[in-house]
């Protein structure tokens, strides 16, 4: 491979990784103004020379606020790509946005009004997003600011009394569309609150002065699972029955993060439903991959820096859990080892220094088929114990490589543009949602530079159709 | 009182590996058996609170005091029970509301007859400056009226506190606690800052954020300023004899004992010191609380401190403070004047240099005050 391949197969690996973990939020170690500054750069780096990669990565599981960027940077740049790129970008952008969650799209919007990007086809690209909401009366509800922000910047056509409600609400006496008649009447009654979302609903109750208690249990049956999850806490503090979480359908590492907000009391008096929620969830992200890995090692960092920041609490700590969970199920025959804690992983707690290097021994002295480091890198007991072992490991006790070595990090490093590596030669990928595991390692080859550049882009083109056609067949 | 023994004693205490963030390095320090019946609690005061620390029926000076610890002590040796996070009355001796003054009446004294209340790094400043405190002892002619009556009251040393130190704040605050550690050494672009030992992990846990509050000397402040990032030492692991699992981890207990070496070659300015002048302040069952003053020799790194120390004279409680060049200079000069009982000829002769001299250098020092202004006014006129 020459060396400017390898050079653009780091590159392009090195976003990959940043898109999928950096939430441009504040982390252990550096600052969300770090983190946004670094990642701006980053795309526009990316951007700028792999512009065809770049917009593949939109077939990847990148998270949501880099999607968005990406989508926002291909619209800003159309000019500097040629017919056919445009015709690709289009299609991948349309897919993506019909993916993303509506608030993250119509911050999309308002981003390009706010960069005064309006032109035929971004126009077009508006036009059929709105086109294609299930409805767009409830849309002109829950986001009518940015609904109404849409439809001027892209000169939209709402339909039936969509208009009227966003920007002449107050003219008609009633309306003929439920839902808007109950968000009409909501300004004036208090039980027709409870048909709209909770996020209007709840403006609207602190209007009419509603107790909290008495809003929250009126309004649970209209909350998204989101919402669910996040109030869990707020319904238990008032009593409030109907806020029940139903763990059997939330996402593995959402209920991993759920399980840790809880008191470690709490959390022996609901071992058994929480364990069992945890196992259900990671055999529900396996599918059919469960038991097609063989024998499996994690070594799982449960050092004080996983308690992540104050915005993204113990994200690090519930990606290693979820991951210990799925990886049970991948394996045919597994043991997780954490650095600090011993016994029932639904106790573990972030807490002393990462010793990587004496864990990453009595995992690899098991003589496993694969050994998955989920950590966030920073080896410091002592520091770079980790990397000796692992080259140690590699150069003299396995050299036929039957041991395959995976990192995961689930936290981006602002400095060096990438999410930190454990040793030169083993793969770091970076992990949001520990459900992405599979299709993680499948990425993983690339980030050791033992996949060419050529591999790399069919893999992506791969993807990219692959991600098409699953839209396709969706819409 | 004063005795000058060997360093510091920091027996039951192991080095942890250094965790670096950008030019502070911080070395953890481990004590597999915590010391149970001496335990240490933060008070902290309000910040920005000026206080009054009388020293004696004479003088009081005005001082920026960010906490005060408070000595927990058993005498039966059982573990003694977290006290937690105690709220006296601050007006102790009526603290004026308006004005935010705190007053305390002495630096250490008894509280409650178990309890020992004193004030970190005030003990060993206060050492520092009372060194020569009562000024000269023979009323030579040369000295002013008010240096032979006064001494060099008002005493004032500056420093800066941990918030004004680049970066430290962060480095705190993302240094990952081991569960045994009772200690902490300090450095800054590997100039060594500070040492702080308590006797117990839990202790340490609640005085970590402390170290933000405390005394730092200007050299610190300015070196975490313009050091961009000191490296991590990696200890590179010898594969030629490895052949099994057993050998690399023999091969990693080597280097293990490599590192915790090389922090004992880093921190030999403070523990490697010979015959430090060692001050007991204060008795209390089997532990002395004492404070520590360096020899004051301008070539190498001073520290002054205070320790609480068991029967065996093994660390209990350990804080110093880095004394700056010019702080370090101030204390030579003023130990060698104590020495010739504040004779300048016999001064000069010591520090094999002339009158002129050592009158030059008293002045350039801040000490010009304390001789008479038309011997002061002539050297100065001379060169």
């Amino acid at each position: 491979m020459s060396r400017a391949d390898r050079v653009a197969c780091e590159d392009v690996v090195m976003f990959v990784n940043a898109a999928i973990t950096s939430t441009g939020q504040r982390e252990f170690r550096s600052t969300a103004a770090a983190q946004r500054l670094s990642l701006a750069f980053l795309h526009e780096y990316v951007l700028g020379n792999y512009r065809d990669l770049y917009a593949a990565t939109l077939a990847l599981d990148v998270n949501h606020l880099n999607a968005a960027m990406v989508v926002t940077n291909l619209l800003r740049t159309a000019r500097e790509a040629g017919a056919a790129q445009r015709a690709v970008e289009g299609r991948l952008i349309a897919a993506r946005l019909r993916s993303l969650p509506p608030q993250r799209v119509y911050g999309v919007f308002r981003e390009l009004r706010r960069l005064r990007i309006n032109n035929r086809r971004t126009r077009a690209i508006v036009r059929d997003w709105v086109a294609a909401r299930p409805d767009p009366a409830f849309d002109a509800v829950k986001y009518r600011r940015s609904l109404s922000v849409a439809a001027r910047h892209a000169h939209l056509r709402l339909p039936g009394e969509v208009g009227t409600a966003l920007f002449d609400w107050r003219r008609p006496k009633r309306y003929q569309t439920p839902i808007l008649e109950a968000w009409r009447r909501a300004h004036y009654e208090q039980r027709a609150l409870y048909e709209l979302p909770y996020t209007v609903a709840e403006g609207l109750a602190a209007r009419h002065g509603i107790d909290r208690a008495r809003f929250l249990s009126g309004i649970a049956p209209k909350l998204t699972a989101g919402e669910r999850l996040r109030l869990q806490a707020s319904g238990a503090r008032h009593r409030v029955e109907a806020l029940v979480l139903d763990l059997a359908t939330a996402p593995l590492t959402r209920l991993a993060i759920y399980v840790l907000s809880l008191p470690r009391a709490e959390r022996v008096r609901r071992r058994d439903e929480l364990t069992d929620a945890l196992r259900a969830g990671a055999r529900r992200a396996a599918r059919r991959q469960a038991g097609t890995w063989g024998r499996v090692v994690a070594v799982l960092d449960d050092s004080y820096s996983a308690a992540g920041s104050g915005v993204k609490r113990r994200r690090p700590l519930a990606v290693a859990l979820a991951a210990h969970h799925l990886l049970e199920v991948l394996a045919a025959d597994y043991t997780g080892l954490w650095l600090h804690h011993r016994g029932d992983p639904l106790l573990v707690h972030p807490i002393g220094p990462t010793g990587l290097g004496t864990r990453l021994v009595d995992a690899l002295e098991r003589r496993p088929d694969r050994l998955v480091v989920v950590s966030d890198g920073w080896d410091n007991d002592p520091p770079g114990q980790a990397a000796e072992v692992l080259r140690v490991w590699r150069t003299r006790l396995d050299p036929h490589r039957a041991t395959s070595v995976v990192h995961l990090n689930p936290v981006y490093d602002a400095d060096t543009f990438d999410v930190r590596r454990l040793a030169a030669g083993v793969a770091t990928v970076g992990v949001r949602d520990a459900e992405d595991v599979a299709a993680l390692v499948e990425l993983a080859r690339f980030a050791t530079g033992e996949a060419g550049f050529e591999e790399l882009r069919r893999h992506l083109a791969d993807r990219v159709d692959r991600f098409l056609d699953a839209e396709r067949a969706a819409s | 009182m004063t005795a000058a023994v060997g360093g510091i004693d920091l027996t039951g205490l192991t080095t942890g590996p250094a965790q670096t963030w950008g030019a502070l390095r911080l070395v953890p320090l481990l004590r597999p058996a915590p010391v149970t019946d001496l335990r240490l609690h933060a008070r902290l005061h309000a910040p920005d609170a000026l206080s009054i620390v009388s020293t004696g029926p004479r003088t009081s000076y005005v001082s920026y005091v960010p906490h005060a610890f408070v000595a927990t002590w058993s005498t039966d040796g059982t573990p003694a029970a977290a006290y937690g996070t105690q709220f006296h009355a601050p007006g102790d001796a009526g603290a004026p509301d308006g004005v935010r003054l705190t007053f305390r009446r002495r630096l250490a004294r008894r509280e409650n007859r178990q309890r020992l209340r004193f004030l970190p790094l005030h003990l060993a400043l206060e050492g520092y400056l009372m060194l020569q405190f009562g000024g000269p002892p023979v009323a030579w002619q040369e000295w002013t009226r008010a240096a032979v009556t006064r001494g060099l009251s008002p005493r004032v040393e500056a420093s800066y506190t941990g918030t004004a130190v680049t970066g430290l704040d962060d480095a705190l605050r993302v240094f990952e606690i081991h569960p045994d550690q009772c200690g902490m050494v300090l450095y800054v672009a590997d100039a060594l800052a500070a040492a702080f030992v308590v006797p117990h992990p839990d202790d340490y846990r609640a005085l970590h954020p402390t170290l933000l509050q405390d005394f730092y000397g200007d050299l610190l402040f300015h070196y975490a300023y313009l050091y961009p990032a000191v490296p991590g030492f990696v200890a590179r692991l010898d594969d030629t004899g490895i052949g099994s699992v057993a050998d690399l981890r023999d091969e990693m207990a080597r280097a293990e004992a490599e590192w915790r070496a090389q922090h004992a070659v880093m921190a030999d300015g403070l523990l490697g010191t010979e015959r430090p002048t060692v001050t007991p302040v204060r008795r209390m069952g089997r532990f002395t609380l004492s404070r520590f003053l360096p020899a004051f020799d301008p070539d190498v790194e001073n520290h002054i401190g205070e320790t609480i120390t068991d029967e065996a004279g093994r660390t209990a409680y350990l804080k110093t403070f880095r004394l700056s060049a010019a702080q370090t200079r101030r204390g030579h000069l003023l130990s060698q004047l104590a020495a010739t009982d504040w004779n300048l000829d016999a001064t000069a002769a010591a520090l094999r240099t002339d009158r002129d001299g050592l009158v030059g250098r008293l002045d350039r020092a801040g000490f010009g005050h304390l001789l008479r202004p038309d011997i002061i006014d002539a050297v100065r006129r001379r060169h």
